[in-house]
């Protein structure tokens, strides 16, 4: 039996919350609160979202033309090289683990923190200074002119910041082995008396599998981007022909990582898609085992088909038919995904407020996205589109439509649970619609570009391409708005929106049983342990104006159940 | 497009320096214009029609490629209109209506359907593959008739070589006669791709790779780089120009030096060589223009000024990094040619970059 005080002190706006229990700088820079941890990463990839964007939207500025003289060749491919090796190394991998899931996951569980406190304080420190020695490429004035990719020998050979750049991702791998390791032993060992693997919100399911990869595949590009650091001052001859290396043998190394690491990307942010779709269809998910294996045989299978990078690098034939086979395979757990996604929005009580609107978008370009990657896992088609403009858009549509989607989408559903305050729904899904079309607008050009034979890495091209290219430019810029006003709507939130309660959503994963903000030790008593799916779990209480747990309601006020306890 | 083409241009007694730009960038660009795929496809608006996405079919297999990439196409968008109007039709039919937040029961599983959905993709998941890999063997495995020509990649230029010894850095083939390359890089990471062919491999410094097609097509096709190599990599371009006869061909490809002017053997040097990093249209590339250098006193990057003489094109070929123009330093980028241009090549060149300061001349 509980009380209305109880109700008020549990799941009421508090006067103490984890963001001003304690103030000055140094309680954040010191701070092992994995909360704190998480917005001071968020605002990080931020940063380094916005410098890779304007990164993109200069390239794209040049490219409006097809002779263009607005950058030299040399600055051209300074553009993209940064572009593409910041937002990847210093954005999207980080992103939705080291951001969202670091504030979130100990919640789900229960939990007071993760596993390694002190760890995940230095993941960040990683993060900064990787980051930092990233950037020193540029801030030398060496800059940086090989693709994100590095492929030898004309890495070894050039003399831009090379060497800054790979000891900066060289940094960034450790920072993301550090999460990866915190998350899997946190989850292994933190979770609620009684809450089994599959009473686990599928999120934490998806932020599982990614830490597998992200303990077992970083650490190869560690050694890669060492080994290339070595044949650059030390000429070892590993990679550069000239002291009898293989270049290709670096595409291996590179690749066996790299292949893993957009599933790092991409399953998380299917994670945060599922938590989106079943909250705001109040429905519990379809599928739910079907969804939560997927995410692991995503995991392991991503190992096995580094190769379909590598189809016209030289590579044996059989090798090349065994990675398109394989890849193939990798298709059918992500088409599985989707159709459970749409089998539970089937009967549900549709919002379409901003997260939901990111989510339904994520199903539009991942779709998008995934399917335009089976013109590249078959071995004829790919022969002819590799390194081309499909391949970019392919990409594009996976990273941006998919993660960038999903990190946006979860960034507004869980901001009222991190603030205490809701942000303007219109405004946002206006950003959302801006994003969506700018995004369209931007990429989806550029398959036909590829297919018609435009390389990729090129200053300047064929005037036939100049149209095609034109609508990518202003895309490109109306994407950039889209992101520029989501990112408006929530600071303006997260300083001024009005105060919002602990579950506005009737959300039932157990983040959404602490007030919002949260107390610095997350829960004040141990929360109870609902299932993450089962919204009947969680009624409304008129005068908190939340939704709560059964068991803390005013049992007078309280309907009866409609469906039992799901088992 | 043949060889005389830019020389009769050259030739003409013509003082517009407008029209001496057009001259000599008709020469720099390695002679042949290659048109906008779109003109020598069978061009549609369509975006449901093959055409839409290719270029012309212009070998043996890439009706095959594109047959699938349409396959490919039609089972994705049957897929992504039934999975985007399924959530359309959704969201619109269960949308929340005020005040009622939960909806009525239903199921949350049903392992027979995620069997259907996950065996019936699977299936033509496995014909994609099939389809894809069949074609591919075509690809990858020559005919036994097929000729060989050598190709030598590098930074930023092509060069082939044919069976009887000619070089062109434009790519001459005849119709319906399959051929071979064997490829080599002579610096970094490049790559092979004529889209018209569908056909596309890198070139990997240290060893030999091969690409095989049979051109079914006469006509001028987009040869391009197709892996980033540095600076010039957009401009790693050339013309693969697909002959009616072997005649045809080989009146395009033979060059008997003793038949030619100096000039004329000059700029094929150049072309063949040079015009990668210098261009004759007065623009700084990876090297100094060339077309006005001639008898100057260039500045070099230790503040010393040379006369451009015999002597100084002698050194600058056969040993660059004795003389590096200011701007272009502080080490040469420029292999030495010692050993592949002796002597008379050399004359040939000197020939070459007088009469194009002389032509400039007449320009004023």
């Amino acid at each position: 039996m509980v009380d209305a005080s109880t109700r008020q002190k549990l799941f009421g706006t508090p006067e103490t919350n984890f963001l001003n229990c304690s103030k000055g700088w140094k309680s954040w820079a010191f701070t092992l609160d994995h909360k704190r941890i998480g917005i001071m990463y968020l605002i990080g990839v931020t940063v380094a979202l916005f410098l890779a964007g304007v990164f993109a939207l200069v390239l794209r500025s040049h490219l409006f033309t097809f002779d263009s003289t607005m950058l030299s060749d040399d600055m051209y491919n300074q553009m993209f090289t940064l572009h593409g090796a910041v937002m990847v190394f210093s954005f999207i991998i980080p992103s939705i683990p080291a951001a969202l899931g670091n504030i979130v996951l100990p919640m789900m569980l229960g939990a007071k923190d993760v596993a390694f406190p002190r760890m995940n304080l230095a993941s960040f420190y990683l993060w900064i200074i990787g980051t930092g020695c990233l950037l020193l490429a540029i801030l030398s004035g060496k800059g940086l002119d090989t693709g994100w990719t590095f492929y030898t020998p004309y890495s070894i050979d050039t003399n831009t910041g090379v060497i800054y750049a790979t000891f900066g991702a060289f940094i960034l791998g450790f920072s993301s082995i550090f999460t990866g390791l915190n998350f899997l032993v946190t989850v292994n060992t933190m979770r609620s008396k009684d809450q089994g693997w599959f009473k686990l919100p599928l999120f934490v399911w998806s932020l599982y599998a990614t830490a597998i990869i992200q303990v077992l595949a970083t650490p190869v590009l560690g050694i890669t981007l060492l080994m290339l650091i070595a044949e650059k001052t030390l000429h070892i001859g590993i990679f550069d022909p000239k002291y009898g290396g293989d270049p290709v043998l670096f595409q291996h190394f590179f690749w066996f990582y790299s292949h893993p690491a957009v599933y790092i990307m991409i399953l998380p942010a299917m994670g945060v898609i599922s938590e989106l779709i079943s909250v705001y269809s109040q429905k519990r998910i379809f599928g739910y085992s079907f969804i939560a294996f997927s995410s692991v045989a995503i995991a392991l299978l991503g190992f096995l088909v580094w190769g379909h990078h590598m189809f016209t690098s030289g590579q044996s034939l059989v090798v090349t038919l065994i990675f398109s086979a394989i890849t193939f395979t990798v298709a059918i757990p992500s088409a599985v995904k989707v159709f459970n996604w749409l089998a539970t929005l089937y009967k549900g009580s549709i919002l379409l407020n901003t997260p939901m609107c990111y989510a339904l978008s994520f199903i539009f370009l991942f779709g998008i996205g995934g399917l335009t990657g089976l013109f590249l896992g078959a071995l004829s088609t790919d022969i002819h589109l590799h390194d081309t403009y499909f391949v970019v858009a392919h990409f594009h549509f996976v990273m941006v439509g998919g993660t960038l989607t999903a990190l946006l989408g979860g960034v507004f559903h869980w901001w009222p649970k991190i603030w205490g305050r809701m942000y303007n729904d219109f405004l946002g899904r206006v950003g959302c619609f801006l994003v969506f079309s700018g995004f369209n607008l931007t990429f989806f050009p550029q398959f036909v570009m590829g297919s018609r034979g435009m390389p990729r890495r090129y200053a300047s091209y064929d005037p036939e391409f100049q149209i095609f290219h034109q609508l990518s430019t202003v895309g490109a810029f109306v994407l950039g708005i889209g992101i520029l006003l989501s990112f408006v709507v929530l600071v303006y939130a997260a300083l001024r929106g009005p105060r919002c309660s602990s579950n506005p959503f009737r959300a039932a994963s157990l983040e959404w049983q602490s007030s919002s903000p949260p107390d610095f030790h997350n829960f004040l008593q141990t929360p109870v342990l609902t299932d993450p799916y089962d919204f009947e779990s969680q009624v409304y209480d008129e005068e908190l104006d939340t939704y709560i747990p059964r068991e803390f309601a005013n049992p007078d006020k309280v309907a009866p159940r409609k469906e039992p306890v799901h088992h | 497009m043949n060889w005389q083409l830019p020389l009769m241009l050259a030739q003409t007694n013509d003082s517009n320096l407008e029209n001496l730009r057009e001259r000599t960038e008709a020469i720099s660009m390695q002679g042949t214009t290659v048109p906008d795929s779109s003109l020598i496809r069978e061009g549609t608006s369509n975006p449901f029609a093959t055409e839409y996405w290719f270029p012309t079919q212009a070998s043996s297999f890439a009706g095959e490629v594109d047959f699938l990439y349409m396959s490919i196409f039609w089972i994705s968008l049957v897929f992504f209109v039934a999975i985007i109007g399924a959530m359309v039709y959704f969201c619109v039919k269960y949308r929340r209506k005020d005040g009622v937040i939960a909806p009525e029961p239903s199921s949350s599983h049903n392992t027979a359907i995620e069997i259907l959905w996950s065996v019936l993709p699977s299936i033509i998941l496995v014909w994609i593959f099939y389809v894809g890999a069949e074609t591919w063997f075509e690809m990858r495995i020559p005919k036994e008739n097929a000729e060989e020509i050598q190709v030598t990649a590098k930074q930023f230029g092509w060069l082939f070589t044919y069976e009887d010894g000619d070089q062109t850095n434009e790519l001459h083939l005849v119709r319906d006669k399959p051929v071979r390359l064997i490829m080599q890089s002579e610096d970094v990471l490049h790559s092979f791709f004529v889209a018209a062919f569908r056909q596309k491999m890198d070139i990997v410094p240290g060893r030999y790779t091969y690409a095989y097609f049979e051109p079914i097509k006469d006509g001028v096709y987009r040869l391009s780089c197709n892996e980033y190599c540095g600076t010039g990599h957009s401009k790693m371009k050339t013309a693969c120009i697909v002959h009616t006869s072997e005649e045809d061909r080989k009146n395009n490809t033979k060059w008997i030096e003793a038949e030619k002017t100096p000039f004329e053997n000059g700029q094929r040097i150049y072309q063949i060589h040079c015009s990668g990093c210098h261009k004759v249209d007065g623009q700084a590339a990876t090297g100094p223009a060339l077309n006005l250098i001639w008898g100057e006193n260039e500045k070099m990057i230790d503040g010393t000024t040379e006369l451009v003489n015999e002597d100084y094109v002698l050194d600058s070929i056969w040993y660059p990094e004795k003389h590096i123009v200011e701007g272009y330093g502080p080490v040469s980028k420029m292999n030495s040619f010692k050993g592949i241009l002796d002597q008379k090549d050399v004359d040939y060149v000197i020939a070459y970059l007088k009469e194009l300061k002389e032509q400039s001349g007449d320009a004023k």
